[in-house]
């Protein structure tokens, strides 16, 4: 599974990218976490608020940092 | 309204404590206990409905709207009124930028939105009531939004699209007026409650240190240093008074939080409402960081111009709200 983290690395960015870490390593999930920081790369998802969470280059959740429970549960499916 | 929480201050300083009224610590306390505890709930009332409309109202559908209808010149005003309910980090204005520009929304009205945006936030506005009032709140508010549609119609005159950076020109040339579609979450409003409410909670905690000094600063004031002080320097004849306090505040940063309860005591102690606010407008409304993150999608001379625009904007409320108080 591919995930991405759109986010320039304002705090709620990192606090985003560290949940989404927490929740694959400890539910072993085989995943590869990249981080897209540059902002052209980041408006191809055409996301206005970022965070962003990408999960296989679909946009999952934007402008907010979701609870654990709601990465696993997309992470999941 | 708050009487209540008056007594239980009084109660704490005076009996609990034993403090002597009228001494300048138990003054400060007594204003340090009061302030804080009505300012955060006033804070999270504040926060919280504005957390509701936001949820309801996504900024893909603000954009969506604004590159739908044909607004006749009200583009501007609808903008900037929309910059007020959408929660402004300093992180998001490039991708709201870009998203604006390539909805074929004009640059002006792109602008409008961001200058009303920090300006008109809820953070402001919670500590706004709380420490002047609900009066002096709204003409805060009504003049914000004025001013983001003034600074917006302003910039769409000089015809600045040159000097966007180039990859945003080739944005804007290949422009549309498409309508994005955009990933709504279908929730009830029960299922929204907690998230708003969570994030309410989250924006205070993260505002709460500065708060917390800021009131303290703000409680000895108000205990040492006497009515009327600052009369004799910064009264209203004085004309350098509101253009000074506004360059001095552009630099900076935003943090409301901290530097809001000292301009009430500010305020109280003699300095005219109108320079107080030019000056608050310039601490939330421009920033150093904000200028470096729109770098990547603006020249350093359209930022110079943005700022400028706005802060001539600033310092003419300033004076007028010297005049009407």
């Amino acid at each position: 599974m591919e995930i991405k983290i759109l986010g320039t690395g304002c705090p709620n960015c990192i606090t985003l990218e560290k949940r989404v870490r927490k929740v694959v390593n400890e539910n072993n999930i085989d995943a590869k976490i990249t981080l897209v920081k540059d902002i052209v790369d980041i408006m191809a998802y055409k996301v206005m608020s970022t965070p962003a969470l990408v999960i296989n280059e679909e946009v999952k959740i934007k402008g907010r940092v979701p609870k654990v429970d709601e990465i696993l549960n997309l992470l999941k499916l | 309204m708050f009487n209540w929480l008056q007594n239980i201050s009084d109660f704490l300083v005076f009996k609990a404590f034993g403090l002597e009224k009228q001494s300048h610590l138990a003054e400060a306390l007594n204003f340090f206990i009061y302030d804080t505890a009505k300012i955060l709930i006033l804070l999270f009332v504040i926060i919280f409905l504005m957390g509701i409309v936001n949820s309801y109202f996504p900024i893909e559908r603000v954009k969506n709207y604004l590159s739908r209808k044909k607004l006749y010149g009200l583009e501007y005003f609808i903008a900037s009124l929309f910059g007020t309910v959408t929660p402004f980090c300093s992180c998001s204005s490039v991708p709201l930028f870009i998203g604006f520009v390539s909805g074929g929304i004009p640059l002006g009205v792109t602008f409008a939105f961001l200058v009303t945006s920090p300006l008109v936030n809820e953070v402001a506005v919670g500590l706004f009531v709380g420490l002047f009032g609900v009066k002096t709140t709204v003409i805060y508010v009504v003049s914000g939004v004025l001013h983001g549609t003034f600074s917006g119609m302003i910039l769409q005159m000089f015809k600045l699209e040159k000097y966007l950076s180039p990859w945003v020109k080739e944005i804007l040339a290949n422009a549309q007026k498409e309508q994005d579609a955009f990933l709504q979450e279908k929730q009830s409003f029960k299922q929204r409650l907690p998230i708003i409410t969570a994030e309410a909670l989250k924006i205070i905690k993260g505002i709460l240190p500065y708060l917390i000094a800021g009131i303290a600063v703000g409680g000895l004031m108000h205990g040492y240093i006497p009515e009327g002080f600052f009369q004799q320097y910064m009264n209203k004849d004085n004309l350098f008074a509101v253009p000074i306090s506004t360059v001095l505040a552009v630099p900076m940063y935003s943090n409301a939080s901290g530097i809001l309860p000292v301009v009430q005591v500010l305020v109280a102690k003699g300095i005219p409402l109108g320079t107080a606010i030019a000056f608050m407008m310039g601490v939330v409304g421009l920033s150093l960081p904000e200028a470096m993150l729109l770098k990547k999608v603006m020249t350093w001379k359209l930022i110079a111009i943005f700022f400028g625009t706005v802060t001539v904007c600033i310092i003419i409320s300033g004076y007028l709200f010297n005049v009407i108080f």
